[in-house]
Protein backbone atom coordinates (compact mmCIF):
# COMPACT_ATOMS: atom_id res chain seq x y z
CA UNK A 1 0.00 0.00 0.00
CA UNK A 2 1.27 3.37 -1.00
CA UNK A 3 0.03 6.99 -0.83
CA UNK A 4 1.41 8.89 -3.71
CA UNK A 5 0.88 12.41 -4.38
CA UNK A 6 0.66 14.35 -7.50
CA UNK A 7 1.15 17.73 -8.39
CA UNK A 8 -1.51 18.06 -11.39
CA UNK A 9 -1.69 20.87 -13.91
CA UNK A 10 -5.37 21.86 -14.63
CA UNK A 11 -6.98 19.81 -12.41
CA UNK A 12 -10.49 20.82 -12.44
CA UNK A 13 -11.63 20.21 -8.62
CA UNK A 14 -13.15 17.03 -7.42
CA UNK A 15 -15.83 16.08 -5.06
CA UNK A 16 -14.98 13.01 -2.89
CA UNK A 17 -15.43 9.82 -4.18
CA UNK A 18 -14.38 10.52 -6.99
CA UNK A 19 -11.61 8.50 -9.05
CA UNK A 20 -8.97 9.54 -11.04
CA UNK A 21 -7.31 6.93 -14.42
CA UNK A 22 -3.83 6.60 -14.14
CA UNK A 23 -2.71 6.08 -17.74
CA UNK A 24 0.85 4.66 -18.48
CA UNK A 25 2.31 4.49 -21.51
CA UNK A 26 5.80 1.98 -23.14
CA UNK A 27 7.99 3.70 -25.51
CA UNK A 28 6.40 0.89 -27.96
CA UNK A 29 3.47 2.64 -27.25
CA UNK A 30 1.86 0.01 -25.24
CA UNK A 31 -0.79 1.85 -22.73
CA UNK A 32 -2.20 0.55 -19.58
CA UNK A 33 -4.93 2.42 -17.65
CA UNK A 34 -6.60 2.06 -13.93
CA UNK A 35 -8.90 4.22 -11.98
CA UNK A 36 -7.86 4.88 -8.44
CA UNK A 37 -9.73 6.49 -6.09
CA UNK A 38 -9.00 10.07 -4.66
CA UNK A 39 -7.83 10.10 -1.23
CA UNK A 40 -7.18 13.93 -1.13
CA UNK A 41 -9.90 16.07 -0.52
CA UNK A 42 -11.16 18.78 -2.44
CA UNK A 43 -9.27 21.52 -0.46
CA UNK A 44 -5.93 20.58 -0.32
CA UNK A 45 -4.14 21.29 -4.09
CA UNK A 46 -1.98 17.94 -4.28
CA UNK A 47 -3.81 15.15 -5.64
CA UNK A 48 -3.34 11.95 -3.44
CA UNK A 49 -4.01 8.42 -4.82
CA UNK A 50 -3.13 5.60 -2.13
CA UNK A 51 -1.91 2.02 -4.25
CA UNK A 52 -2.28 -1.23 -2.84
CA UNK A 53 0.11 -3.06 -4.73
CA UNK A 54 -1.48 -6.44 -6.82
CA UNK A 55 1.50 -8.59 -7.53
CA UNK A 56 -0.07 -10.01 -11.07
CA UNK A 57 -0.95 -6.37 -11.80
CA UNK A 58 0.24 -4.09 -14.68
CA UNK A 59 -0.09 -0.30 -13.11
CA UNK A 60 0.01 -0.94 -8.90
CA UNK A 61 3.63 -2.40 -9.09
CA UNK A 62 5.04 0.08 -11.34
CA UNK A 63 3.31 2.94 -8.80
CA UNK A 64 4.66 1.50 -5.77
CA UNK A 65 7.65 -0.07 -6.76
CA UNK A 66 9.33 1.93 -10.10
CA UNK A 67 7.49 5.85 -10.30
CA UNK A 68 10.27 8.10 -8.47
CA UNK A 69 9.60 11.54 -7.41
CA UNK A 70 9.61 14.16 -10.25
CA UNK A 71 8.55 11.55 -12.56
CA UNK A 72 5.49 12.53 -14.60
CA UNK A 73 2.69 10.59 -15.43
CA UNK A 74 -0.90 11.02 -17.69
CA UNK A 75 -3.92 11.61 -15.19
CA UNK A 76 -7.10 11.86 -16.09
CA UNK A 77 -10.42 13.33 -14.16
CA UNK A 78 -12.30 13.33 -11.85
CA UNK A 79 -14.83 10.65 -12.93
CA UNK A 80 -17.58 9.49 -11.28
CA UNK A 81 -20.43 11.20 -10.48
CA UNK A 82 -22.60 8.56 -8.13
CA UNK A 83 -20.70 7.79 -5.33
CA UNK A 84 -19.70 11.22 -4.07
CA UNK A 85 -20.81 13.43 -0.72
CA UNK A 86 -20.51 17.12 -0.84
CA UNK A 87 -20.29 18.46 2.54
CA UNK A 88 -22.21 21.57 0.97
CA UNK A 89 -24.79 19.72 -0.86
CA UNK A 90 -25.74 16.76 1.62
CA UNK A 91 -27.06 17.44 5.19
CA UNK A 92 -27.99 14.32 5.98
CA UNK A 93 -25.49 11.99 8.78
CA UNK A 94 -23.24 10.13 7.12
CA UNK A 95 -22.20 6.13 7.59
CA UNK A 96 -19.49 4.69 5.85
CA UNK A 97 -18.53 1.38 5.53
CA UNK A 98 -15.58 -0.02 4.18
CA UNK A 99 -13.37 -3.11 3.26
CA UNK A 100 -9.71 -3.41 2.58
CA UNK A 101 -8.67 -0.26 0.62
CA UNK A 102 -11.88 0.59 -0.04
CA UNK A 103 -11.46 3.08 3.07
CA UNK A 104 -9.53 5.23 0.58
CA UNK A 105 -12.94 7.29 -0.76
CA UNK A 106 -14.24 7.43 2.02
CA UNK A 107 -11.54 8.65 3.53
CA UNK A 108 -11.50 11.56 1.60
CA UNK A 109 -15.17 12.25 2.66
CA UNK A 110 -14.12 12.28 6.12
CA UNK A 111 -11.16 14.87 5.01
CA UNK A 112 -13.70 16.80 3.50
CA UNK A 113 -15.90 16.65 6.01
CA UNK A 114 -13.52 17.97 8.71
CA UNK A 115 -12.57 21.22 6.25
CA UNK A 116 -15.65 22.01 5.23
CA UNK A 117 -16.43 22.87 8.92
CA UNK A 118 -19.71 21.44 7.93
CA UNK A 119 -19.56 18.57 10.59
CA UNK A 120 -22.64 16.14 10.04
CA UNK A 121 -22.68 13.06 12.10
CA UNK A 122 -20.71 10.59 10.49
CA UNK A 123 -19.52 6.96 11.79
CA UNK A 124 -17.16 5.12 10.39
CA UNK A 125 -17.27 1.02 10.17
CA UNK A 126 -14.25 -0.45 8.74
CA UNK A 127 -13.18 -3.71 7.83
CA UNK A 128 -9.15 -4.84 7.71
CA UNK A 129 -7.74 -8.09 7.35
CA UNK A 130 -4.79 -7.28 9.89
CA UNK A 131 -3.69 -4.25 12.10
CA UNK A 132 -0.74 -3.67 9.73
CA UNK A 133 -3.91 -3.53 6.87
CA UNK A 134 -5.39 -0.69 8.21
CA UNK A 135 -4.62 2.43 6.06
CA UNK A 136 -5.03 6.00 7.76
CA UNK A 137 -5.11 4.16 11.06
CA UNK A 138 -3.66 7.43 13.00
CA UNK A 139 -5.56 9.68 11.28
CA UNK A 140 -8.48 8.26 11.94
CA UNK A 141 -8.27 7.88 15.59
CA UNK A 142 -7.39 11.16 16.09
CA UNK A 143 -10.52 12.58 14.49
CA UNK A 144 -12.45 10.18 16.73
CA UNK A 145 -10.26 11.38 19.80
CA UNK A 146 -11.30 15.10 18.59
CA UNK A 147 -14.48 15.42 16.63
CA UNK A 148 -17.06 13.35 19.29
CA UNK A 149 -19.67 13.61 16.29
CA UNK A 150 -17.89 11.24 14.42
CA UNK A 151 -17.59 7.31 15.52
CA UNK A 152 -15.01 4.93 14.93
CA UNK A 153 -15.25 1.19 14.61
CA UNK A 154 -12.53 -0.86 13.31
CA UNK A 155 -12.86 -4.50 13.08
CA UNK A 156 -10.14 -6.80 12.01
CA UNK A 157 -10.90 -10.22 10.18
CA UNK A 158 -7.96 -12.30 10.29
CA UNK A 159 -5.99 -11.63 13.74
CA UNK A 160 -6.33 -9.35 16.96
CA UNK A 161 -2.67 -7.99 17.43
CA UNK A 162 -1.17 -7.57 20.62
CA UNK A 163 -2.30 -4.62 22.20
CA UNK A 164 -5.35 -4.47 19.86
CA UNK A 165 -8.52 -3.41 21.74
CA UNK A 166 -10.80 -3.05 19.06
CA UNK A 167 -13.17 -5.03 17.80
CA UNK A 168 -12.35 -8.69 15.42
CA UNK A 169 -14.28 -10.78 13.46
CA UNK A 170 -16.77 -9.40 10.44
CA UNK A 171 -18.96 -6.64 10.79
CA UNK A 172 -22.26 -7.44 11.52
CA UNK A 173 -25.48 -6.37 11.95
CA UNK A 174 -26.08 -5.54 15.79
CA UNK A 175 -23.00 -2.96 14.91
CA UNK A 176 -24.47 -1.27 12.07
CA UNK A 177 -28.16 -1.17 13.32
CA UNK A 178 -26.57 0.50 17.03
CA UNK A 179 -24.53 2.94 14.33
CA UNK A 180 -27.51 3.79 12.34
CA UNK A 181 -29.83 4.11 15.69
CA UNK A 182 -26.54 6.71 17.19
CA UNK A 183 -26.88 8.85 14.07
CA UNK A 184 -30.52 8.95 14.04
CA UNK A 185 -33.07 9.48 11.55
CA UNK A 186 -32.67 9.38 7.38
CA UNK A 187 -28.70 8.58 6.82
CA UNK A 188 -26.38 8.70 3.61
CA UNK A 189 -24.79 5.35 3.19
CA UNK A 190 -21.66 4.61 1.40
CA UNK A 191 -20.24 1.17 1.12
CA UNK A 192 -16.80 0.86 -0.82
CA UNK A 193 -14.66 -2.13 -0.92
CA UNK A 194 -14.05 -5.59 -2.31
CA UNK A 195 -16.94 -7.48 -4.32
CA UNK A 196 -18.01 -10.11 -1.58
CA UNK A 197 -17.51 -7.19 1.26
CA UNK A 198 -19.90 -4.51 -0.42
CA UNK A 199 -22.34 -7.91 -1.10
CA UNK A 200 -22.81 -8.60 2.53
CA UNK A 201 -22.22 -4.91 3.90
CA UNK A 202 -25.07 -3.33 1.53
CA UNK A 203 -27.82 -5.91 2.18
CA UNK A 204 -26.84 -5.97 6.32
CA UNK A 205 -28.09 -2.19 5.96
CA UNK A 206 -30.93 -3.22 3.87
CA UNK A 207 -31.83 -5.48 6.80
CA UNK A 208 -31.32 -2.30 9.28
CA UNK A 209 -33.82 -1.07 7.45
CA UNK A 210 -31.94 1.30 5.04
CA UNK A 211 -33.88 2.03 2.06
CA UNK A 212 -32.45 0.97 -1.55
CA UNK A 213 -31.77 4.22 -2.97
CA UNK A 214 -30.42 5.40 0.61
CA UNK A 215 -27.34 3.21 -0.32
CA UNK A 216 -24.53 4.12 -2.65
CA UNK A 217 -21.75 1.54 -3.16
CA UNK A 218 -18.85 0.95 -5.31
CA UNK A 219 -16.92 -2.39 -5.47
CA UNK A 220 -13.93 -3.47 -6.65
CA UNK A 221 -12.84 -6.53 -8.34
CA UNK A 222 -11.40 -10.05 -6.61
CA UNK A 223 -8.09 -11.36 -7.87
CA UNK A 224 -7.03 -10.58 -11.33
CA UNK A 225 -8.20 -7.05 -11.73
CA UNK A 226 -6.37 -4.20 -10.25
CA UNK A 227 -7.37 -3.54 -6.59
CA UNK A 228 -9.25 0.23 -5.79
CA UNK A 229 -9.02 -0.12 -9.75
CA UNK A 230 -12.53 -1.01 -10.68
CA UNK A 231 -15.22 2.08 -10.19
CA UNK A 232 -18.88 2.29 -11.49
CA UNK A 233 -20.33 -0.34 -13.64
CA UNK A 234 -23.79 -1.25 -13.28
CA UNK B 1 5.67 16.86 -23.49
CA UNK B 2 6.55 13.26 -24.51
CA UNK B 3 3.71 10.81 -22.77
CA UNK B 4 6.06 7.87 -22.36
CA UNK B 5 5.97 7.07 -18.93
CA UNK B 6 9.48 6.68 -17.46
CA UNK B 7 10.36 3.05 -17.23
CA UNK B 8 7.81 1.05 -18.06
CA UNK B 9 7.25 -1.53 -19.67
CA UNK B 10 4.55 -4.03 -21.45
CA UNK B 11 3.66 -7.16 -18.99
CA UNK B 12 1.29 -8.28 -20.88
CA UNK B 13 1.30 -10.71 -24.41
CA UNK B 14 0.16 -8.63 -27.18
CA UNK B 15 -1.22 -11.36 -29.42
CA UNK B 16 -4.74 -10.91 -28.29
CA UNK B 17 -5.13 -7.19 -29.56
CA UNK B 18 -7.68 -8.37 -32.30
CA UNK B 19 -10.44 -9.16 -30.12
CA UNK B 20 -9.45 -6.95 -27.48
CA UNK B 21 -10.52 -3.56 -27.69
CA UNK B 22 -8.13 -0.59 -27.02
CA UNK B 23 -7.23 -0.01 -23.39
CA UNK B 24 -8.85 -3.48 -22.28
CA UNK B 25 -7.02 -6.64 -20.25
CA UNK B 26 -8.53 -9.97 -20.19
CA UNK B 27 -10.21 -11.16 -17.12
CA UNK B 28 -11.05 -14.90 -15.94
CA UNK B 29 -13.05 -14.13 -13.41
CA UNK B 30 -16.60 -12.11 -13.56
CA UNK B 31 -16.19 -9.63 -11.36
CA UNK B 32 -19.28 -7.57 -9.97
CA UNK B 33 -20.49 -3.73 -10.11
CA UNK B 34 -23.26 -2.17 -8.87
CA UNK B 35 -23.91 1.39 -8.05
CA UNK B 36 -26.41 0.05 -4.77
CA UNK B 37 -27.25 -2.83 -3.01
CA UNK B 38 -28.60 -5.91 -4.90
CA UNK B 39 -32.47 -6.06 -5.44
CA UNK B 40 -33.96 -9.11 -5.07
CA UNK B 41 -37.48 -9.65 -6.49
CA UNK B 42 -39.42 -12.92 -6.24
CA UNK B 43 -40.06 -14.44 -9.26
CA UNK B 44 -44.13 -14.54 -9.16
CA UNK B 45 -44.45 -10.70 -9.09
CA UNK B 46 -41.33 -10.39 -11.60
CA UNK B 47 -43.00 -9.04 -15.24
CA UNK B 48 -40.75 -7.73 -18.06
CA UNK B 49 -42.84 -4.75 -19.55
CA UNK B 50 -42.64 -2.70 -22.88
CA UNK B 51 -43.78 0.44 -22.23
CA UNK B 52 -44.66 3.64 -24.33
CA UNK B 53 -42.57 6.71 -23.72
CA UNK B 54 -45.30 8.27 -21.19
CA UNK B 55 -44.87 4.93 -19.20
CA UNK B 56 -48.20 3.04 -20.17
CA UNK B 57 -48.04 -0.50 -20.98
CA UNK B 58 -47.73 -1.94 -24.30
CA UNK B 59 -47.38 -5.24 -22.95
CA UNK B 60 -46.25 -7.32 -19.99
CA UNK B 61 -45.47 -11.21 -19.56
CA UNK B 62 -44.71 -12.91 -16.14
CA UNK B 63 -41.23 -14.59 -15.56
CA UNK B 64 -43.00 -18.20 -16.96
CA UNK B 65 -44.42 -16.32 -20.11
CA UNK B 66 -41.41 -14.33 -20.80
CA UNK B 67 -39.12 -17.47 -20.63
CA UNK B 68 -41.55 -18.95 -23.26
CA UNK B 69 -41.16 -16.40 -25.97
CA UNK B 70 -38.65 -18.47 -27.54
CA UNK B 71 -35.14 -18.58 -25.92
CA UNK B 72 -31.56 -18.77 -27.60
CA UNK B 73 -28.15 -19.39 -26.66
CA UNK B 74 -25.07 -17.06 -27.77
CA UNK B 75 -21.52 -16.69 -26.77
CA UNK B 76 -19.97 -13.44 -26.53
CA UNK B 77 -16.69 -11.84 -25.26
CA UNK B 78 -18.27 -8.92 -23.08
CA UNK B 79 -15.87 -5.25 -22.72
CA UNK B 80 -16.71 -3.68 -18.97
CA UNK B 81 -15.53 0.34 -18.95
CA UNK B 82 -13.84 -0.44 -15.78
CA UNK B 83 -11.12 -1.62 -18.19
CA UNK B 84 -11.61 -5.73 -17.72
CA UNK B 85 -12.99 -8.14 -21.04
CA UNK B 86 -13.96 -11.58 -20.63
CA UNK B 87 -13.94 -13.74 -24.05
CA UNK B 88 -16.70 -16.69 -24.83
CA UNK B 89 -19.28 -16.17 -22.03
CA UNK B 90 -22.28 -18.13 -22.74
CA UNK B 91 -25.63 -16.96 -22.15
CA UNK B 92 -29.50 -17.91 -22.41
CA UNK B 93 -32.28 -15.78 -22.92
CA UNK B 94 -34.76 -14.31 -25.84
CA UNK B 95 -33.44 -11.52 -28.65
CA UNK B 96 -35.29 -7.81 -28.37
CA UNK B 97 -36.08 -8.52 -32.02
CA UNK B 98 -37.89 -11.44 -30.39
CA UNK B 99 -39.66 -9.44 -27.61
CA UNK B 100 -40.86 -7.12 -30.16
CA UNK B 101 -42.10 -9.38 -32.96
CA UNK B 102 -43.63 -10.81 -29.60
CA UNK B 103 -45.97 -7.87 -28.72
CA UNK B 104 -47.32 -7.53 -32.06
CA UNK B 105 -44.93 -4.45 -33.23
CA UNK B 106 -44.23 -4.46 -36.51
CA UNK B 107 -41.69 -2.30 -35.64
CA UNK B 108 -40.14 -0.43 -32.63
CA UNK B 109 -42.61 2.76 -32.15
CA UNK B 110 -39.77 5.17 -31.52
CA UNK B 111 -35.60 5.41 -31.84
CA UNK B 112 -34.35 4.80 -28.44
CA UNK B 113 -35.58 2.99 -25.21
CA UNK B 114 -34.28 3.36 -21.77
CA UNK B 115 -33.92 -0.06 -19.96
CA UNK B 116 -35.49 0.40 -16.75
CA UNK B 117 -34.27 -1.73 -13.88
CA UNK B 118 -35.38 -3.16 -10.09
CA UNK B 119 -33.15 -1.02 -7.73
CA UNK B 120 -33.73 2.25 -10.00
CA UNK B 121 -30.44 1.97 -12.45
CA UNK B 122 -31.96 3.42 -16.25
CA UNK B 123 -29.90 3.43 -19.01
CA UNK B 124 -30.12 4.42 -22.61
CA UNK B 125 -29.73 2.94 -25.95
CA UNK B 126 -30.95 3.34 -29.85
CA UNK B 127 -33.43 0.83 -30.96
CA UNK B 128 -31.15 -0.01 -33.93
CA UNK B 129 -28.30 -1.31 -31.02
CA UNK B 130 -31.16 -3.67 -29.78
CA UNK B 131 -32.05 -5.40 -33.21
CA UNK B 132 -30.91 -8.40 -35.90
CA UNK B 133 -30.03 -10.40 -32.55
CA UNK B 134 -27.28 -7.92 -31.55
CA UNK B 135 -29.12 -7.96 -28.14
CA UNK B 136 -31.08 -10.01 -25.41
CA UNK B 137 -32.97 -10.14 -22.30
CA UNK B 138 -30.82 -13.28 -20.98
CA UNK B 139 -31.76 -15.05 -17.11
CA UNK B 140 -28.92 -18.04 -17.98
CA UNK B 141 -24.73 -17.72 -17.60
CA UNK B 142 -22.89 -20.59 -18.25
CA UNK B 143 -25.54 -23.08 -18.16
CA UNK B 144 -26.89 -21.95 -14.58
CA UNK B 145 -29.38 -19.42 -13.30
CA UNK B 146 -27.99 -15.76 -13.78
CA UNK B 147 -26.97 -15.44 -9.95
CA UNK B 148 -28.53 -12.13 -8.50
CA UNK B 149 -25.18 -9.70 -7.99
CA UNK B 150 -24.94 -10.46 -11.96
CA UNK B 151 -28.40 -9.06 -12.21
CA UNK B 152 -30.82 -11.96 -11.90
CA UNK B 153 -33.35 -12.81 -12.29
CA UNK B 154 -32.73 -11.37 -15.55
CA UNK B 155 -30.78 -8.52 -17.84
CA UNK B 156 -30.16 -6.93 -20.72
CA UNK B 157 -27.18 -8.32 -22.35
CA UNK B 158 -25.79 -6.12 -25.31
CA UNK B 159 -22.27 -7.49 -25.83
CA UNK B 160 -21.09 -4.94 -28.35
CA UNK B 161 -21.31 -1.96 -26.11
CA UNK B 162 -19.61 -1.64 -22.58
CA UNK B 163 -21.35 -3.45 -19.93
CA UNK B 164 -22.96 -1.46 -18.18
CA UNK B 165 -25.58 -0.85 -21.18
CA UNK B 166 -26.49 -4.43 -20.25
CA UNK B 167 -28.49 -3.64 -17.77
CA UNK B 168 -28.87 -5.91 -14.47
CA UNK B 169 -32.17 -6.72 -12.74
CA UNK B 170 -33.99 -5.60 -16.49
CA UNK B 171 -37.85 -4.89 -15.87
CA UNK B 172 -38.46 -3.21 -19.51
CA UNK B 173 -37.68 -1.27 -22.26
CA UNK B 174 -39.49 2.49 -22.31
CA UNK B 175 -39.41 3.52 -25.93
CA UNK B 176 -37.90 7.38 -26.38
CA UNK B 177 -38.40 9.74 -29.24
CA UNK B 178 -35.26 11.46 -28.08
CA UNK B 179 -32.27 9.96 -26.52
CA UNK B 180 -32.60 10.84 -22.79
CA UNK B 181 -29.39 10.15 -20.76
CA UNK B 182 -29.55 7.36 -18.13
CA UNK B 183 -27.97 6.81 -14.21
CA UNK B 184 -24.34 6.65 -15.44
CA UNK B 185 -25.14 8.31 -18.63
CA UNK B 186 -25.81 11.79 -16.50
CA UNK B 187 -22.64 10.73 -14.01
CA UNK B 188 -20.03 11.07 -16.73
CA UNK B 189 -19.92 8.12 -18.80
CA UNK B 190 -20.48 8.39 -22.49
CA UNK B 191 -23.94 8.38 -24.05
CA UNK B 192 -23.02 5.47 -26.47
CA UNK B 193 -20.40 3.40 -25.04
CA UNK B 194 -18.71 1.67 -27.76
CA UNK B 195 -15.35 0.21 -26.61
CA UNK B 196 -14.14 -0.04 -30.34
CA UNK B 197 -14.01 3.87 -29.98
CA UNK B 198 -13.24 4.31 -26.36
CA UNK B 199 -16.22 5.90 -25.52
CA UNK B 200 -15.66 5.14 -21.96
CA UNK B 201 -16.79 8.88 -20.28
CA UNK B 202 -18.60 11.99 -21.29
CA UNK B 203 -16.37 13.64 -24.22
CA UNK B 204 -14.68 10.69 -25.45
Amino acid sequence: MKTIQFAVSNWPGHLPGQHADVRLEAEDGYRAERSYSIASPPEVSALELTVDRLDDGEVSPFLTGQLQPHDTIQLRGPIGGHFTWSALERRRPLLLVGGGSGIVPLMCMLRHRRLSGNAVPAALLYSARTRDDVIYHEELAALARSDPAFSLRITLTRDSAPGWSGRVGRIDLPTAQALLEDLGGAVDTFVCGPDGFVEVASAMLLQAGQPLDAIRTERFGPTGTERNGLRGGQ
Amino acid sequence: MSNITRGFQSRRPHSESKRLPPGQHVTGDFPVLSAGATPHTPLHVWTFALEAEDGTKIVSWSWEEFRALGPTEVTVDIHCVTRWSKFDTEWRGITVDRIIAAAGLDEPPSPFVMAFCDGGYTTNLPVEDLLEGKALVVWEYDGEPLATEHGGPARLLVPHLYFWKSAKWIRGLRFMEDNEPGFWEVNGYHGYGDPWREQRYDGD
